[in-house]
């Protein structure tokens, strides 16, 4: 069976070394890990402060919506190959994914801002704090959750799309994949499309974890966000392109 | 709220329909050169159809393409009716629907053919390959008319300056190269002429493979003039080689089979008359024709596949 | 320019060819969301397992699965389907998720009182539940719309006619104009399906007019969706 065949194929300690004359499992996973890494990286740097912004000051959220939205329609297969055929090299392909993954962690960001209870912020300020306290000791570790919620939706975003860059003759595990379909060899196809998989699914496991250990003690950990029913909040960040309906 | 629920199922049944609509008029549009030809009105003509009706296929680069469009158009000229599946991708997807019928007629390269059919051919000469290829096409149900003259041949390039600094002529030079990185389309690493060739017939044990999958286009050309590699397995009639001055390795061992055009076409839809249009085209047909309308598809104006295709045709008189 | 806009017919013909892939695989997506949404907001269980295997589904790299499903399938290689079902997992993938959470939204209290009113099980979900899960439904298939758009430019490298193949054909002659025609075109398909599910939206739910989506299922769309662009070639 194709799927048993690939698993073997993934275990034989010689594709970890090599795959015909290429780099092999561990170059590949490396190669992979760091673009993905990279990307996030500079995914945060933009999104973070933008999104704590938005949820902080509620200002610019509906901007932030349409510009996060129409990135989302952006295909990564086009854009590459606009990037590409500028310059071959590293820049451009890790911006692509830095695009793929500011939406979600974006959206994370604010979002997990405007759950935090006004009354909670209100009595923060009662009590003195300025803004940058209230930002820092209030409404980062209770919207913690669901911005780590959001560096997930990235993370998996950009893991399994820095596949992509195996067609522009960057190094990822994608390199097993397009082999496979030019050499039709299905099983070292299907093994190329399971390590992106489950190393997506690995990474993204181990930020549950530590989602879990980020929710302050005394907020209940699914709801992470304790609302008051039908609060003025608004994220349709699902919601593509134009908002108004 | 039950206006809500006739109104979910009327959205429900107006998409349906508008799927299938859309389903319908989609069926034989492609990129690089227009739709299918003017005597295919009928539009999505199968396998199945009469023997006067053919899809032409073609791999996923340029200078397939405009093959394709050359051999078609010879045959719409002649009353055959004519519709396109272009750019389908690598051999592997390209054949297999040639085999089931998708697609009645390819234009293919010798050597690749031969060694995608039997992994262990060893033919280099024109004749062996030849035969090598109709012992084996069956397969495919599918038979390989006349070779044209024109080639298309793997070669591997190095830049000038490297070439000057190693001293470098042929691929047997190589081995005074130190350790150099090649780059190819993936299936290079699995091909008996490909980093297995190279090692088996040249005896170059320090070579690198790098996978770059467009054929020798554009991203091999930049990964060898940024020196990422040092070598690039570039088709021979690609004008990149000469508008970069690029030294083309010499092959004294025949490691890289000839690479003749020779369309392949199913057998159902074999009959005489295709045979000698089909064979017509490919006695003209000849390598700097080649070269020829690879530097016009990538010349400044961008002109389509099908339109070079068809200047080609009315300048040799079909 | 030129190029475009002798080239109109073709980008036609490529957008039709991509509305053929996308549509199906959006209506369909829909379709069997639903009630898999609906199954796993009644039982914590169902929730795990569904959404579980969506996460796993999303990271299929896109080319991997546009190659596999016919060797799985048994269909022929050049057959558009190949492409619209490989949309079709993604689309499920994403939007179980949303009509999950679309349904917990619901309120408990709400749907109590409807059962004490004598609504039966089905009154009471088209009647009581679908239309009050619809915002945040209509949020998740806009979300699906956008991404099955992008994501099906991928059936270029397959050789399955579709706005992608501006980007091949583009990318292997060093011709940015070709590439960018095709990115354009993918952005204005996109916005156009968007506006058309918005105003279908709208003509479904007349109520929901001018209100914006309020509670905890709006926050957990926003980021628990796994992302939207899709393109995971």
């Amino acid at each position: 069976m194709l799927f048993l065949q690939a698993i073997q194929w993934i275990l034989d300690p010689e594709h970890w070394a090599a795959v015909n004359f290429q780099a092999g499992i561990a170059e590949e996973l490396g190669a992979h890990l760091w673009l993905s890494f990279l990307a996030l990286v500079f995914t945060a740097a933009v999104a973070l402060p933008v999104g704590l912004y938005i949820g902080h000051t509620g200002r610019g959220r509906g901007f932030a919506i349409v510009v996060a939205n129409v990135v989302r329609a952006v295909p990564t297969l086009g854009l590459l190959s606009v990037l590409l055929l500028v310059s071959l090299a590293l820049p451009p392909a890790v911006f692509v994914f830095v695009l793929l993954g500011v939406p979600p962690l974006l959206a994370g960001a604010y979002a997990g801002l405007e759950a935090v209870d006004r009354q909670t912020i209100d009595a923060s300020r009662a009590m003195g704090m300025t803004e940058w306290q209230i930002l820092r000791r209030v409404e980062l570790p209770l919207a913690a959750p669901l911005i780590l919620g959001g560096l997930r939706g990235a993370t998996l975003q950009i893991i399994a799309s820095v596949t992509l860059v195996s067609n522009f003759g960057i190094n990822s595990l994608g390199d097993f994949i397009l082999g496979g379909l030019a050499a039709n060899d299905y099983v070292q196809m299907t093994a190329g499309a399971i390590l992106v998989t489950v190393l997506a699914l690995l990474v993204d496991g181990l930020l549950a974890v530590v989602q879990r250990f980020a929710a302050p003690r005394g907020v209940s950990r699914g709801r992470g966000t304790t609302t008051a029913r039908g609060r003025r909040l608004s994220v349709p960040t699902g919601t593509p392109v134009s908002e108004g309906n | 709220m039950s206006i809500t629920r006739r109104g979910l199922l009327g959205t429900a049944a107006v998409a349906a329909a508008l799927t299938l609509g859309l389903a319908g008029c989609a069926n034989s549009s492609s990129i690089g050169g227009g739709s299918s030809s003017s005597a295919a009105a009928s539009g999505g003509a199968t396998a199945s159809g009469d023997a006067k009706s053919i899809v032409v296929g073609s791999a996923n680069f340029g200078e397939n393409e405009i093959l394709g469009y050359i051999y078609g158009g010879a045959l719409a000229n002649k009353g055959y009716s004519v519709s396109y599946k272009p750019a389908i991708g690598a051999r592997a997807a390209y054949l297999p629907a040639l085999q089931n019928g998708e697609i009645n007629l390819v234009p293919e390269y010798a050597g690749s053919l031969l060694s995608y059919l039997d992994k262990t051919a060893n033919a280099k000469s024109g004749d062996a390959v030849k035969s090598g290829i109709d012992a084996k096409i069956g397969t495919l149900n599918a038979k390989a008319l006349d070779f044209a003259e024109a080639a298309d041949s793997d070669s591997l390039n190095v830049t000038s300056s490297f070439a000057k600094e190693k001293g470098l002529t042929s691929i047997a030079d190589l081995s005074k190269a130190g350790t150099v990185t090649i780059a190819a389309n993936p299936e290079f690493a699995t091909r008996p002429d490909g980093i297995k060739g190279l090692q088996s017939v040249y005896g170059l044990k320090d070579v690198k493979f790098k996978a770059i999958n467009d054929g020798g286009g554009p991203t091999t050309l930049k990964a060898l003039l940024n020196d990422q590699v040092q070598v690039a397995d570039i088709y021979s009639t690609t004008p990149s080689i000469k508008q970069n001055k690029l030294v083309t390795l010499t092959d004294p061992k025949n490691l890289f089979a000839s690479q003749q055009v020779v369309p392949i076409v199913s057998t159902s839809k074999a009959t005489s008359d295709l045979e000698s249009i089909v064979d017509g085209v490919s006695a003209k047909l000849t390598t700097e024709d080649l070269l020829d309308l690879n530097t016009k598809a990538s010349g400044s104006d961008k002109p389509d596949y099908q339109a070079l295709a068809k200047a080609w045709l009315s300048e040799k008189g079909f | 320019m030129d190029w475009v806009w002798s080239h109109l017919d073709l980008i036609w013909s490529s957008t039709l060819a991509h509305v053929a892939l996308c549509v199906p695989a959006i209506v369909l997506g829909f379709v069997v969301s639903v009630p898999l949404g609906y199954w796993a907001s009644r039982s914590t269980a169902a929730r795990g397992v569904l959404l579980t295997l969506g996460n796993v589904l999303y990271t299929i790299p896109g080319i991997a699965l546009v190659v596999l499903v016919p060797v799985v399938l048994g269909l022929p290689i050049l057959n558009p389907l190949n492409v619209t079902i490989a949309l079709l997992i993604y689309a499920v993938a994403i939007m179980v998720r949303s009509a999950a959470d679309a349904f917990a939204s619901v309120d408990a209290d709400v749907r109590g009182s409807a059962r004490a009113q004598g609504f039966s099980g089905p009154q009471l979900f088209w009647r009581v539940e679908l239309p009050l899960a619809g915002p945040v439904l209509l949020a998740g298939i806009r979300v699906v719309s956008v991404s099955t758009i992008s994501l099906a430019t991928v059936a270029a490298l397959v050789g399955i006619p579709s706005l992608g193949g501006f980007f091949t054909d583009g990318f292997q002659r060093s011709f940015a104009t070709e590439v960018v025609t095709g990115l354009v075109a993918v952005l204005v398909l996109a916005a156009v399906f968007d506006v058309v599910i918005g105003l279908i939206g709208r003509a479904l739910m007349p109520w929901n007019r001018g209100r914006r989506l309020t509670s905890r299922a709006a926050k957990t769309l926003a980021t628990a969706v796994p992302g939207g662009v899709g393109a995971n070639l």
